[in-house]
């Protein structure tokens, strides 16, 4: 389980980033954060990913204190989660397979692992027969299946996506979701920075919605927000 | 380009590093030798100085602190001494009246710094009508010797911050095209140790190169320059030569602390342009 309690994010300036925060996420949930641009969604990743720390309150992922993770110790925390970002930040010099083998690689896993696992996850995300090819071969929404396979490769415990639908039209995003969304079902807790309200109310998933650094809303189930009362 | 800059600059920060190091032993060699040549103090005794008076005297230069040895020439011996040095032109001193020349001491001391100390003691003494030693002559190479080190120490020091400043951006370079990379290995839990690695090889790698070259070029040319000194001015090299350190003799020495040092160079350059990039 993901907590944070109190949490706030003041940058310089006096610019609180988010205030107050309380926010549970249980094991193997999925959950949406919207908000327009400032609202604090990123920053909000940022605490989880330890990017950075908050000004004041405590983030527990398992019951472990994040915020206390000495600096040499992040590495292993962030094993325990995989990301998406909406530029998909492949290495352009790498092949597809070369790209998600590139995970595994980095925490020290061996080869025979890696040549096992890799076309399992490209095969989950579609990409069987797209292994060889180098990113800029490949549409958007093949890249960011690149980006999903290469954060699932190592089984992380949480999947943290940050507007992973950003760059892409309508139908590849539904792609997008439908992937995360079997791998959640499988277990993976997925946490999925968005603005895109279309996305968000066609899930039918948890919803936290933030402004101005605050949560207004969290709806737990079934949830749908009207975006035409937001204007 | 940036890498070739880098070994450059480690290379030339080590050849000055050579060479002073060099000068230094070789000033300090002759310095040494200076000292053992002027490690003496003669004490001229005043003529009215009776025997008994001068037995004393030889007695207590012996237990003042710093003298080895120390031994009586009489005036007479000093007189023969000077007729033998004369030779045919011995004949000036035959009108001698008296035997103007004094009864001395030769003291030999155990270092040379304490003939100042050793001087200071003498003079004290009754019957002593003047002191003559080298010091002034050791003292010039000693300071000389210091001056070097000095200079030397500072001219390396600042070359030294250059040199890990150069190599500093040039790993900044590599970690600037890379950085997209470095950033994903550590959003993919690599350690902050295994992110580093390949950039500290490099500078590890950059240090290196830049230490064997200076090596090669420090023994080759200093050798090129004994030779030619040797061949143009052999007579002066001839007394010298027992003070000349040959590049043989440090060899060892100065390989073991141009590749520390080269390498220190790269290692030092490889933290500093990491720490930046290493804050994700």
């Amino acid at each position: 389980m993901i907590e944070f309690c109190n949490v706030s994010k003041v940058y310089k300036k006096e610019f609180t980033a988010v205030k107050d925060i309380n926010l549970k996420i249980q094991d193997g949930e999925f959950l949406f954060i919207v908000g327009k641009s400032g609202a604090g969604k990123s920053t909000l990743i940022k605490l989880l990913l330890r990017e950075i720390n908050p000004s004041d309150g405590v983030i527990t992922y398992s019951g472990q204190n994040i915020t206390k993770i000495k600096k040499r110790n992040v590495a292993k925390y962030r094993r325990k989660m995989g990301f998406v970002f909406q530029d998909y930040r492949l290495l352009p010099k790498l092949t597809v397979y070369e790209n998600v083998a590139f995970a595994m690689e980095m925490i020290c896993c061996d080869s025979k692992t890696i040549r096992r696992e890799v076309p399992l996850v490209l095969s989950m995300v579609g990409l069987s027969d797209k292994a060889k090819y180098y990113p800029d071969e490949l549409s958007g929404g093949e890249q960011q299946r690149v980006a999903i396979a290469r954060a699932v490769i190592n089984k992380p415990e949480a999947i943290i996506a940050d507007e992973p639908t950003g760059n892409l039209d309508a139908e590849t995003s539904k792609e997008i979701i439908k992937i995360l969304t079997e791998i959640n079902k499988r277990g993976t807790t997925v946490i999925m920075a968005t603005h895109d309200m279309n996305i968000v109310n066609s899930c039918q998933k948890r919803i936290v919605e933030l402004k101005r650094g605050v949560i207004i809303r969290d709806i737990k189930t079934r949830g749908c927000i009207d975006e035409s009362k937001e204007n | 380009m940036m890498g070739l800059a880098s070994i450059s600059s480690v290379t030339a920060v080590l050849i000055i590093l050579g060479f002073v190091l060099i000068i230094v032993l070789n000033v300090n060699s002759l310095a040494f030798g200076a000292k053992e040549t002027f490690d003496e103090v003669v004490v001229y005794l005043l003529d009215d100085t009776d025997e008994k008076q001068i037995e004393e005297m030889g007695k207590a230069f012996k237990k003042i602190d710093g003298v080895m040895e120390v031994s009586f020439q009489t005036k007479d011996y000093a007189l023969e001494q000077l007729k033998k040095d004369l030779g045919d032109e011995a004949y000036i001193l035959e009108d001698l009246k008296r035997n103007p020349l004094p009864n001395t001491y030769i003291i030999q001391l155990e270092d040379v710094s304490k003939s100042e100390y050793v001087e200071e003691k003498i003079q004290s003494f009754e019957g002593v009508e003047g002191i003559r030693y080298y010091d002034e002559a050791v003292d010039k190479l000693i300071k000389i010797a210091d001056f070097i080190k000095k200079i030397g120490g500072w001219i390396i020091l600042i070359l030294l911050l250059i040199s890990v400043f150069i190599i500093s951006n040039t790993i900044k370079v590599t970690v600037l095209n890379r950085h997209k990379e470095i950033e994903l290995m550590q959003y993919v839990g690599a350690t902050n140790g295994y992110v580093r690695g390949p950039f500290m090889i490099e500078g590890i790698m950059l240090g290196f190169i830049g230490s064997l070259i200076a090596i090669l070029i420090i023994s080759f040319s200093y050798n090129y320059i004994l030779n030619y000194l040797s061949d143009r001015y052999m007579m002066m090299m001839v007394g010298m030569s027992g003070y000349i350190v040959g590049i043989d003799m440090i060899l060892k020495d100065l390989i073991i602390i141009f590749l520390t040092m080269g390498i220190g160079i790269g290692v030092l350059g490889s933290l500093i342009s990491l720490k930046k990039f290493l804050s994700v």
